[in-house]
């Protein structure tokens, strides 16, 4: 147990001290902050004291010394707006520390996210790392700058308070310091109380939003299946469950705040009391007694604060250590000095041993080695889910490969810069990824200073151009990320603009399946075409006619290359994986296959 | 609001009586100041002890009284909102569950989702808030400055021109600086939508080689949002220290008055004291306030969005006709299990006609294959059999009946739909093959499995029926997902089975063996099969050739391929082989 907390502890003394290092640029501002914060607070807590000595200067009918009043008033006066004006320049302090560190940290994780490995992006959910760039780093800068002014404030006007009391008067300050830890005391057998029962009502909360979430998320299946009663049965009963935990939770975790009000007002009678004997005994004045009251008052505020501020400051270090926990993670392998940069290669590809797999216990690529030709066409064929991507992976450098190389020319890819490598490829997915933006903006991703005129010519090539024209806006319509109203088939088309327009010497295409209609399909197969004429490609291929006129393919299943050749070599191996899945295309028809 | 007001109704005494508590307690704290003021005008100037303990027994047992009266209030207006809340949910769910798929169609399940968890939970807390708060915290501020009238009506008209003053400040800064926080929201929105397409296009983004234009995009992005923030922080920072400025200078004049009114005999030391701790209640009620009010705003916005919900309503009336109903067939063909009768279909909000004209008939027990290019009204046509939309001209004839005739629930019962997303629910296999059909026995079960072709993958999964599907079928494969759907809809045993392009993940042979399994199925079923392969429904009974949302040819695969142009195209295209047989 202690060798788990300290080693909780080590762990946020280290994320601590990383955010220190991020506020170490604005010290001043933190500096002045704390400088300030403890002006305002002693000055907040002068205004007692003078009130209580005006009070003291009024005594009664014709026993008013009003030039004593006067001068504590005009001193008032003065703190109040000093008071006043120091707060506000705190308050701005913080911000600007606040918001310019969450800025640091966020553009920090952005560049992060650009050079993580794709295995990082593609093995964590997207969810998760949004969360972390955008919730966990807000949390973290309330929590933890907020917070930790908040602390020291509170610190600060807790021992201000006391050595004015003091000060004032001993007995009186020791009935405060005792009695206050008390509310100390019943929050937290309130919180430990109510700790099981929040739980409850947020266990049970989540699995009524995952029921809707499911439910609501299919709501056409469950009509389709005329599945709503017992559908929502099944939510009334977690409902009621939820009714009953929730009133529990809340209602006692409410009760906080009038038992440490309550507190607060025994505090408040016995100062009223015990200051009111030692007036009588003239140990101190009714000016003071005042005093003393509105401290009383004060007093156990900041405590309730701060502990408050100690559950804010545990989730914001636990933030903070989310958010530098993904700003440390190792980036892809940095490219060695002298990389070279590849020029308008041939396009000859030579994968040699290649092996490969995603994780260790499950072996994928094994000693590959595979010879491509300038201009020849690679097709790779099998069922969904083979890991046709795996080739992709490796070609683009995503991944990199286990053992073995590939070459580009002669040349390791892991030696050129990988900006050169990605350059000479041009790749099109089917899962069509578009920029939130103009239909252009999409388009000269590859070549940002296009003119339009080239825009125009390339969207032609890709016979994209008639329908982008036929859009509101024409090149300038605005599309959502996933979109929006444009079909599959066009988003692929958009896509294919892309790679047309600044048309790499090699390529990378992903063949469309069942999703796209026949004729954007035909379109979208002579653009293919179009594009692939003298160039070193590879295809995922759907279309037997891309299959056969395929020089090599590499037939995939279950993440591996199980086999390779031509369409003739490959349908000539009888018992082949390939000679299976091409004639189980025309089962019940066999006899039109050798045509 | 108003009309979600109905569901708090069975609270209504918890409703009215939080507050009252409430508002009790604020009363026992305003006499506080009264006492303490008593305590040194006759306490200390007359050095009575008892009389001071006296008073100080008062303090404690106000102290006392104010906590059970507001332990009494926290307790009814916990069980009031969370009630309200209960039954707001229950009845929301049941609304959206009563809703056809127009309507599903036009607000989006994302939307419906929030609606249904986060914005009722924003109201839950409004409510208890209110109810706890509401009246509270002006009552106290009110009744701050009635007590002062009690003890002297001059010095209390400082508070009469305080209060108001605080307020402009208070809500004029709120209500400045409320749109600003929009503008910092959306700002936040648009570095999080980068985030997030940076994480799903990495790979794109990394091939075109944009990620310096990306991570600058970013940061100017990130800074616009710093400089809205600090701006608006500066706004806002200025709240306190005004508000502190007003109140204390209240403070220095009431310290002023007092000493006059003091000094003319017209009120006492204790009166001072009590005056200047009215003020300081006001200064903490009042910063309260403003946060409730930020609070309510939401929640009121929430409550809005809910009640918008409310106001759909369903565009289909239900029918009458139960499942075993049989009424006088309508036109000369008995064995006409759908028919099409010049149908229609216009989508709500969609503009021109997604359907025209839709004219065929399928008699019982036929295998009927319809398809077409995507967009061309495949989809459309077999959702109004069991009517998901209803035609907007035309009539659909379900075994001699129109389909708005009968009771929706009874109509369904009838048709198994294998929906183009393979959709399963969190629970064992078993589970969700008895959603087709509650009643289903072990061996309509197995011989469900025998027919998707599921039987191969179920027998290797550990407990078979009983292995548990998680949320979505995360550990399932598309293929797999896809075959439970079909065994789904074949448990039901129903009359009639769609099959909307359900085959796209299965491999061809698989695809084949299905097809075969269902044909040698007992009862007479009708089937429908939507598919964009021609090799999935070429050998259908008849074919429905879809395009651009109208018929474009109905007949065998042999008639169409002779003449209809649509037909070959698509053919040709998944056959090139063929093609050059045909044209030789």
């Amino acid at each position: 147990m202690k060798d788990i907390a300290s080693k909780r502890n080590n762990i946020n003394k280290e994320i601590l001290s990383k955010v220190l290092d991020h506020i170490g640029k604005y010290k001043i501002f933190l500096f002045f902050s704390i400088v300030l914060a403890a002006i305002s607070v002693i000055l907040t807590l002068y205004i007692p004291i003078l009130t209580g000595e005006a009070v003291d200067c009024i005594l009664g009918p014709g026993a008013v010394d009003f030039d004593g009043i006067w001068d504590i008033l005009k001193k008032m006066v003065v703190i109040i707006v000093l008071t006043a004006v120091v707060q506000w320049v705190m308050n701005t302090c913080n911000n600007k520390i606040a918001y310019q560190v969450v800025r640091d940290v966020r553009d920090e994780a952005f560049h992060k996210l650009q050079i993580l490995p794709l295995k990082y992006i593609d093995g964590h959910s997207h969810g998760d790392i949004v969360s972390r760039v955008i919730a966990d780093v807000d949390q973290f800068s309330d929590g933890l700058l907020m917070g930790f002014t908040q602390l020291f404030t509170g610190v600060v006007t807790i021992i201000g308070t006391l050595i004015f009391m003091f000060s004032i008067n001993v007995s009186t300050t020791i009935v405060v310091v005792i009695l206050t830890p008390l509310s100390f005391f019943i929050a937290g057998f309130i919180a430990k109380r109510t700790f099981s029962m929040s739980k409850l009502q947020s266990e049970t909360r989540g699995e009524q939003t995952a029921l809707i979430d499911e439910m609501i998320g299919n709501e056409k299946v469950v009509k389709a299946f005329g599945h709503e009663p017992q559908v929502m049965e099944q939510f009334t009963e977690i409902n009621a469950r939820l009714q009953k935990a929730s009133v529990k939770a809340i209602f006692f975790s409410s009760l906080t705040n009038p038992c440490t009000r309550f507190v607060n007002s025994l505090v408040y009678a016995g100062v009223g009391i015990l200051g009111a004997f030692l007036a009588i005994r003239g140990y101190i004045s009714v000016g003071q007694l005042t005093s003393f009251l509105s401290y009383a008052n004060q007093y156990t505020k900041p405590f309730n604060e701060i502990s408050g501020v100690v559950t804010e400051l545990q989730t914001a270090l636990a933030c903070a250590g989310r958010v530098f926990e993904f700003i440390e993670e190792e980036p892809q392998i940095p490219e060695p000095d002298n990389a070279a940069v590849l020029q308008a290669p041939k396009g000859n590809i030579t994968m040699q041993n290649v092996h490969f797999s995603y994780n260790p216990d499950q072996k994928l690529i094994q000693d590959f080695n595979l010879e491509v030709k300038s201009g020849q066409r690679v097709a790779i064929v099998g069922p969904t889910g083979c890991g046709k991507t795996t080739v992709i992976n490796l070609l683009m450098r995503f991944y990199d490969v286990n053992s073995g190389r590939i070459l580009i020319d002669g040349v390791d890819i892991r030696d050129m810069t990988r900006k050169s490598l990605r350059e000479s490829f041009g790749m099109v997915l089917q899962e069509t990824w578009l920029h939130a933006g103009t239909i252009r903006e999409n388009i000269v991703m590859g070549k940002p200073n296009a003119t339009q005129d080239e825009v125009i010519a390339a969207a032609k090539a890709a016979h994209a151009h008639s329908f982008i024209k036929r859009l509101p806006m024409g090149y300038d319509t605005v599309i959502t990320e996933d979109g929006g109203s444009l079909s599959q088939g066009q988003k692929q088309l958009l896509c294919i603009t892309r790679v047309m327009l600044c048309l790499p010497p090699m390529l990378i295409l992903d063949e469309a399946t069942s999703s796209i209609d026949t004729r954007t399909e035909i379109k979208i197969s002579q653009a293919f075409n179009t594009m692939m004429k003298g160039r070193t490609s590879f295809i995922v291929a759907h279309r037997l006619s891309t299959i056969r006129e395929a020089d090599i393919i590499l037939v995939m299943k279950d993440g591996n290359i199980i086999e390779q050749g031509n369409h003739e070599t490959l349908l000539n191996k009888k018992d082949g994986f390939y000679a299976k899945l091409y004639n189980s295309q025309f089962e019940g028809n066999s006899s039109a296959m050798h045509n | 609001m108003k009309s979600l007001l109905k569901y708090i109704k069975d609270y209504k005494k918890e409703s009215i009586l939080a507050p009252l508590f409430k508002m009790l307690e604020a009363s026992f704290e305003l006499m506080v100041p009264l006492v303490m003021a008593a305590i040194i005008d006759n306490g200390i100037a007359n050095s009575d002890t008892s009389y001071i303990f006296q008073m100080g027994a008062v303090l404690v047992l106000l102290a006392a009284v104010g906590l059970a009266s507001s332990v009494t209030a926290q307790y009814f207006s916990a069980k009031a909102a969370v009630g309200f809340a209960t039954k707001l949910r229950n009845a929301l769910f049941s609304h959206i569950q009563g809703l056809s798929y127009t309507e599903l169609d036009t607000v989006g399940t994302s939307t419906l989702i929030t609606r249904m968890t986060s914005d009722v939970n924003q109201i839950q807390n409004g409510v208890n808030l209110t109810l706890r708060l509401l009246l509270r915290s002006p009552f106290i501020v009110f009744g701050a400055m009635v007590m002062a009238f009690t003890v002297d009506v001059q010095a209390a008209l400082i508070f009469v021109v305080t209060i108001p003053l605080l307020a402009v400040v208070v809500f004029g800064i709120m209500l400045v600086s409320m749109p600003l926080y929009k503008k910092v929201q959306a700002a936040l929105d648009k570095i999080l939508g980068r985030t997030r397409e940076n994480l799903a296009g990495a790979r794109v983004i990394r091939a075109f080689c944009n990620e310096e234009s990306e991570t600058a995009d970013f940061e100017q992005e990130n800074e616009l949002l710093l400089n809205t923030q600090v701006f608006v922080g500066k706004i806002s920072a200025a709240m306190n220290p005004v508000t502190y400025i007003i109140i204390n200078i209240a403070l220095v004049v009431l310290l002023w008055t007092g000493a006059v009114r003091v000094d003319n005999g017209i009120i006492t030391q204790g009166a001072v004291v009590a005056l200047v701790n009215y003020m300081s209640q006001i200064l903490v009620e009042l910063v309260k306030m403003a946060n409730l009010i930020i609070q309510l705003t939401k929640a009121l916005a929430c409550a809005k969005r809910v009640e918008s919900i409310f106001d759909i309503t369903s565009s289909m009336e239900n029918g009458t006709l139960g499942k075993n109903d049989i009424k006088a067939i309508k036109g000369n063909d008995k064995n006409a299990a759908i028919i099409f009768d010049h149908v229609s279909l216009t989508y709500s909000g969609g503009g021109d006609e997604s359907l025209t004209d839709i004219d065929f008939v399928v008699k019982r027990g036929e295998t009927v294959g319809i398809i077409g290019g995507t967009g061309s009204g495949k989809t459309s046509v077999v959702n109004l059999i069991p009517r998901f939309y209803d035609a907007t001209k035309g009539a659909v004839i379900v075994n001699g009946v129109s389909v708005k005739d009968y009771d929706i629930s009874a109509l369904r019962a009838k048709i198994g739909v294998v929906p183009q997303k393979a959709v399963l629910f969190k629970g064992t296999i078993r589970e969700n093959l008895l959603w087709g059909n509650e009643n289903a026995s072990e061996q309509d079960i197995e011989d469900a499995l025998r027919i998707s072709q599921a039987k191969e993958f179920v027998d290797t999964k550990d407990g078979r029926l009983d292995f548990m599907i998680a949320q979505g079928g995360k550990n399932l494969s598309g293929g797999q997902k896809q075959r439970l759907t079909i065994a789904r809809a074949i448990v039901r045993k129903p009359e009639i089975l769609i099959l909307d392009d359900s085959a796209s993940a299965l491999d061809f042979a698989t695809d084949a063996k299905l097809r075969a399994a269902v044909k040698d199925m007992e009862n007479d079923m009708t089937v429908i099969i939507v598919s964009q392969r021609a090799a999935s429904i070429q050998y259908a009974d008849k074919i429905v050739v879809m395009d651009d949302g109208a018929v474009a040819g109905v007949g065998t695969h042999e008639q169409l391929l002779a003449d209809n142009v649509i037909y070959q195209e698509i053919y040709y295209s998944q056959f090139p082989d063929r093609k050059a047989k045909a044209v030789d």
